[in-house]
């Protein structure tokens, strides 16, 4: 649908805030807020299907930001646009136009599944509610054909319950359930950390496939730099809340420019004896106890190394550096 | 068995350790026939995915099984004793003296209404004739040990972010010098700048105090920066044992190609899965445990199982290719 009105972006994020009240009770305690999401903004292009990978650490905002995505949580500030039209818009007026478009896989496949039905109702419950099939016939082979694509052996699934599947099986029914939906978008959340190692890159295939073939694109978001740079074309890389950098992944990876980037570049585990960590990490800089801060200056700058005075004053631009970069940093305006 | 001539430098050898698990469809074979040594003053790293029985192992060597798992043979040598032998109490004169245990997750396991301090001197009490304020002296340099600032003492729990509560359990593991440290996944749900100060803290602990560390982790590159040998497991068994540059460099086992090959890293062009599931622990596959999904399964492979073979008297295989 909506072909005519679609312009360059398929996501559009606008400024999103999002403000968590923690603490207190019945209004007698002061309760102190915390700033999971602080204008946020960056777009997934539509021309072209794109794996974009959120990367921040725990506490950075990035699992808000894809609860905001597929509307679970409003966002404080900002707007979120979906093909040009705001996400309420669309979940008030056409959830289902919605949800057929954009997709979710989440981190853990043991709780994603209702444990007293069988497994196969999760794709008779989506053929139903979409109309994907008119006689139980046509039902039941497209099912079918999901699994077998997938590399799931459908004798070995169907009539099974939740329980009875290994991690990695369970993961890659989503996956199976994405190619029986075809959306648009998919929005995955740390979907290999509960899969086994060896299996984990089967995974990924899938879904650069699916972006490959299906022109499906993705936003996966994750704190491992080693599969982001596996999957991703781009990268966005958060820190408290906030988008510190984005660009190209080999840009981004092979030569960061934001001090948060480079410290997370530099803690990078590479799977190579022969390519070990040279120096240590500054420990004073990895942990400071004001974790709840959310000031006006730049979010790094009590861990940064290059820390200016204008850092303590204001938080620095999001802004283009050289073609295709973006970074929030006083070091380089 | 292997490397005989340095057996007086190994601080732990365990021998064909089987710890087996009861169930009414039988029993549940998680590890099975597992044997290694440590050398002295080395990081000894034993990885494998999930299920395969790393963790069950560790429980093994510390006695920890609870019913209806039990160890159903094998031997745990410990300085000429098998500590699977002795009794309960004599075992808990060794348990933190000797031998320290960071256990997966371990930083939750800190109590939330004691003070980091009480926690740390609670265990340095609990094992040693120390005083009370020789203990707190103690508690206080430890933390210093592994780079916490001293007011963590007189802090809770809740106050302290996942990497710092994850030093406060190696503090407290150290704290009586002993001469082996196990930790299973350390870095596990820890941020990758905060799992690098981990690995670190891990592996200096044997240039800083002699003590040799092994390591339990299903994350490969987390053994490739700090291990010295590494240890392969697969379906409750040991595949291969080599040097770290050795293993990494050139993989023998194609279980252990199949896994290196299976990370995705930077600037690798070139990763690929291992096809199939690995088997659960009630029945494993005839012959060796992972000719279905094996690249170079031969007939042999899924009559007879391999035996640890030596390839040179630090490489350690079981596999028919290299018979």
């Amino acid at each position: 649908m909506s072909d005519q009105i679609m312009s360059q972006s398929l996501l559009d994020l606008k400024n999103i805030s999002k403000v968590f009240k923690i603490g207190g009770g019945l209004g007698l305690i002061s309760r102190r807020t915390i700033k999971a999401v602080d204008s946020v903004s960056f777009t997934i292009p539509s021309d072209k299907a794109t794996i974009t990978a959120l990367v921040g650490e725990s506490g950075s905002g990035k699992t808000t930001i894809a609860r905001i995505i597929l509307g679970f949580v409003e966002p404080t500030s900002g707007e979120v646009l979906y093909k040009n039209r705001r996400i309420s818009d669309w979940l008030k007026k056409n959830r289902m136009g919605y949800l057929r478009e954009v997709q979710p896989i989440f981190q853990d496949p043991y709780s994603v599944y209702n444990p007293f039905y069988k497994i196969e109702r999760e794709l008779e419950k989506i053929i139903k509610r979409f109309k994907l099939a008119s006689s139980k016939a046509e039902k039941r082979e497209l099912m079918l054909n999901a699994l077998k694509d997938i590399g799931l052996r459908p004798g070995d699934l169907i009539g099974r319950y939740p329980h009875q599947l290994s991690g990695g099986e369970r993961q890659r029914f989503m996956l199976a359930r994405i190619l029986l939906m075809k959306p648009r978008f998919i929005v995955a959340d740390e979907p290999i950390s509960m899969v086994d190692v060896s299996l984990r890159t089967t995974f990924l295939d899938y879904l650069a496939s699916f972006k490959d073939k299906l022109d499906i694109s993705c936003l996966y978001i994750t704190h491992d730099l080693n599969v982001a740079s596996y999957i991703a074309d781009r990268i966005f890389v958060l820190c408290h809340g906030r988008v510190v950098e984005g660009g190209p992944t080999d840009a981004v990876i092979e030569d960061p420019l934001h001090p948060y980037t480079k410290l997370l570049v530099s803690s990078i585990a590479i799977p190579d004896p022969k390519r070990r960590w040279k120096e240590k990490t500054d420990l004073t800089s990895v942990e400071s106890f004001e974790k709840l801060k959310a000031g006006e200056e730049c979010i790094f700058s009590a861990r940064c190394p290059y820390v200016k005075e204008i850092c303590k004053q204001k938080a620095p631009p999001f802004l283009e550096t050289k073609s295709g970069r973006r970074v929030a940093c006083f070091l380089y305006f | 068995m292997a490397c005989e001539s340095e057996s007086g430098m190994s601080v732990l050898e365990v021998q064909n350790l089987k710890v087996y698990f009861e169930s009414v469809w039988g029993n549940y074979k998680v590890v099975d026939g597992v044997s290694f040594k440590t050398h002295k003053n080395e990081v000894f790293s034993i990885a494998g995915e999930s299920g395969c029985g790393k963790s069950t192992l560790v429980d093994g060597i510390l006695r920890l099984i609870k019913p209806p798992g039990h160890i159903h043979s094998g031997k745990v040598i410990f300085e000429g004793t098998n500590l699977l032998e002795i009794p309960e109490d004599e075992f808990r004169r060794i348990r933190w003296v000797k031998i320290a245990y960071v256990p997966q997750g371990a930083m939750n396991s800190l109590n939330p209404v004691l003070r980091v301090e009480e926690q740390i001197t609670d265990a340095i009490l609990d094992h040693s004739n120390m005083s009370k304020e020789e203990s707190r002296e103690l508690a206080i340099s430890m933390l210093e040990k592994v780079s916490l600032p001293v007011e963590v003492a007189r802090m809770y729990p809740h106050e302290l972010s996942g990497g710092m509560k994850q030093r406060v359990i190696i503090a407290t593991a150290i704290a009586l010098n002993p001469i082996l440290v196990i930790a299973d996944e350390p870095t596990t749900a820890l941020d990758v700048v905060v799992q690098k100060s981990i690995l670190q803290l891990l592996g200096s602990l044997k240039e800083n105090y002699g003590m040799t560390t092994i390591m339990i982790s299903h994350d490969m590159a987390a053994h490739a920066q700090i291990a010295d040998r590494i240890a392969i497991m697969y379906a409750g068994k040991v595949v291969e044992i080599g040097s770290i540059y050795d293993v990494f460099e050139q993989p023998l086992h194609p279980y252990t190609k199949g896994l290196i090959s299976a990370i995705p890293s930077i600037g690798k062009k070139y990763v690929k899965s291992i096809s199939g599931l690995a088997p659960g622990p009630l029945n494993w596959p005839k012959g060796c445990r992972f000719h279905p999904r094996c690249p170079s399964a031969m007939d042999i492979c899924s009559e007879v199982e391999p035996t640890m073979k030596d390839v040179s008297s630090e490489r350690h295989i079981a596999c028919h290719l290299y018979e």
